[in-house]
């Protein structure tokens, strides 16, 4: 078992051995990998490859076939209450309601987390996202820019050690991209380990320390980046030449 | 337990919200009330049946349909934007959802049949006022079973392709027994029978809450496992 991250810090994530099966196709297969304090792995991937099913996996949300996922050495074990006060998910859906306000939505979300004084984490995390002026309006008048940056307040109400990002820069505009990844920047800055799923390596190479190309399940590439957007782009068009 | 009755209360105050903001639900029920109730008043002969007689078979296929449409709501709110990941994710007890949404059907269901009785008295010309204690007695029993089958029929429907269409498939064979137990509770009390004529149905109207409230509370969270 690992106990620590390539880079030699102590994993606060370790994935071993992970696969899942959907009927006759195998979305994950044997992933492994390990991350410590403040490290980010993007894993690129074209549509198919079983990035989301990773995510879902190590948010608890799907039950794997084998291997196991590790939090600070302790195993996940779904449901357990401990280990999803320790995640956030920021997917390119927003998991908001847009008849709430984004005040509502952030508190709603505070109470079932148990944070203390839900009102005021709510106004911290909006003041966080520079969405404070927009406390009251409901988020079906947002636009997906702000979405998306009340989804990330959503995900660090709880102030999780893991964050897991699906897709996050899909469907913004490059304004709100730019917000985002500077966001995302000073969220790597604070520590947190990150796991970033995309299929478009133009976005998630800058926030990674680590990178990954998945194909049909499996890793076919990881390791600590060590190359420029050009070089990975052509690992990746190699790496994907014969994925069907 | 105090957690547990905390989270419950944030999600039930959460859909009670959406439905006073958008009242999409409740409005369909009032509407669909109004014309089963008004569409059987002017259908039936009132020269052939009397309307004691057919007023309480009326009055719960009315409640159980209109309900069903706020019941149909419960989860289908949670598939905006992917919202029942955020509650999957979260650390509330899948209880605590179970518990949190039943809470807001039953205000739900409440309010629409708190509606549709006084509409139900003024279409079949009965006197409510002299039965309103028992008739509540056993819309409550009945509505209680009713609602925890419901909600649970609610969250195993809401991952299917025609959801809509599924909820009724799938709760209407276990509405049998409590549709049963009410229409007979209630054609006796509009007829006055004494209280103890009821008593053999409202225990089982009993029974049957205390069975499904229980079962379904055990059972809710595997019906969430993709």
């Amino acid at each position: 078992m690992a106990t620590a991250s390539p880079s030699g810090a102590a994993a606060v994530l370790e994935v071993a051995l992970l696969a899942k099966r959907f009927g006759h196709v195998r979305a994950l297969r044997r992933v492994d990998f390990a991350l410590g304090a403040g490290e980010s792995l993007s894993v690129f991937g074209p549509n198919g490859a079983g990035k989301t099913t990773l995510l879902r996996i190590l948010a608890g949300l799907l039950k794997p076939d084998g291997g196991t996922v590790r939090f600070g050495g302790e195993l996940l074990v779904r449901g357990d209450a401990a280990h999803r006060r320790r995640v956030g998910l920021i997917s390119h859906y927003s998991l908001l309601y847009d008849g709430l306000t984004a005040a509502e939505n952030l508190v709603f979300y505070a109470r079932l987390y148990s944070v203390a004084e839900p009102r005021a984490a709510a106004a911290r995390a909006l003041a966080g996202v520079g969405l404070e002026a927009r406390a009251s309006d409901q988020v079906g008048t947002f636009s997906r820019g702000m979405i998306q940056r009340l989804a990330i307040a959503r995900a660090l109400l709880h102030d999780p050690d893991v964050l897991l990002l699906d897709e996050p820069f899909s469907g913004l505009d490059q304004a709100a991209a730019a917000t985002l990844r500077q966001l995302l920047g000073r969220l790597r800055a604070e520590r947190r380990t990150m796991v970033l799923v995309t299929h478009n390596i133009d976005e998630g190479l800058e926030l990674a320390t680590h990178v990954a190309i998945q194909v049909a399940g499996r890793f076919v590439s990881l390791g600590p980046r060590d190359g420029d957007l050009a070089a990975y782009r052509i690992r990746y068009a190699e790496a994907t030449a014969h994925d069907g | 337990m105090a957690s547990l009755l905390a989270e419950a209360w944030a999600i039930a105050a959460k859909d009670l919200l959406l439905e006073f903001r958008s009242r999409t639900a409740f409005l369909s029920a009032l509407v669909f009330t109004a014309l089963v109730l008004a569409i059987f008043n002017f259908a039936r002969d009132p020269t052939a049946v009397s309307a004691v007689d057919l007023a309480p078979g009326i009055l719960w296929i009315t409640f159980a349909f209109a309900g069903m449409l706020g019941l149909n709501r419960a989860f289908a709110l949670e598939r905006e934007n992917h919202a029942l990941d955020g509650l999957l994710l979260s650390p509330a007890s899948r209880t605590a959802l179970y518990v949190g949404k039943t809470v807001a059907n039953l205000v739900f269901v409440g309010a629409v049949e708190a509606i549709a009785l006084p509409l139900f008295a003024l279409f079949f010309n009965v006197p409510l006022w002299p039965v309103l204690g028992p008739l509540v007695l056993v819309i409550a029993l009945a509505t209680l079973g009713f609602v925890a089958v419901g909600t649970l029929m609610s969250s195993m429907a809401v991952n299917t392709r025609f959801a809509e269409l599924m909820l009724p498939v799938l709760l209407l064979p276990f509405l049998v027994t409590p549709i049963i137990g009410a229409v007979q509770t209630t054609a006796r009390i509009l007829a006055h029978r004494p209280f103890v004529e009821l008593m053999p149905w409202l225990k089982l109207l009993a029974a049957y809450d205390i069975t499904f409230v229980v079962l379904c509370t055990l059972i809710f969270e595997f019906t969430l496992e993709e």
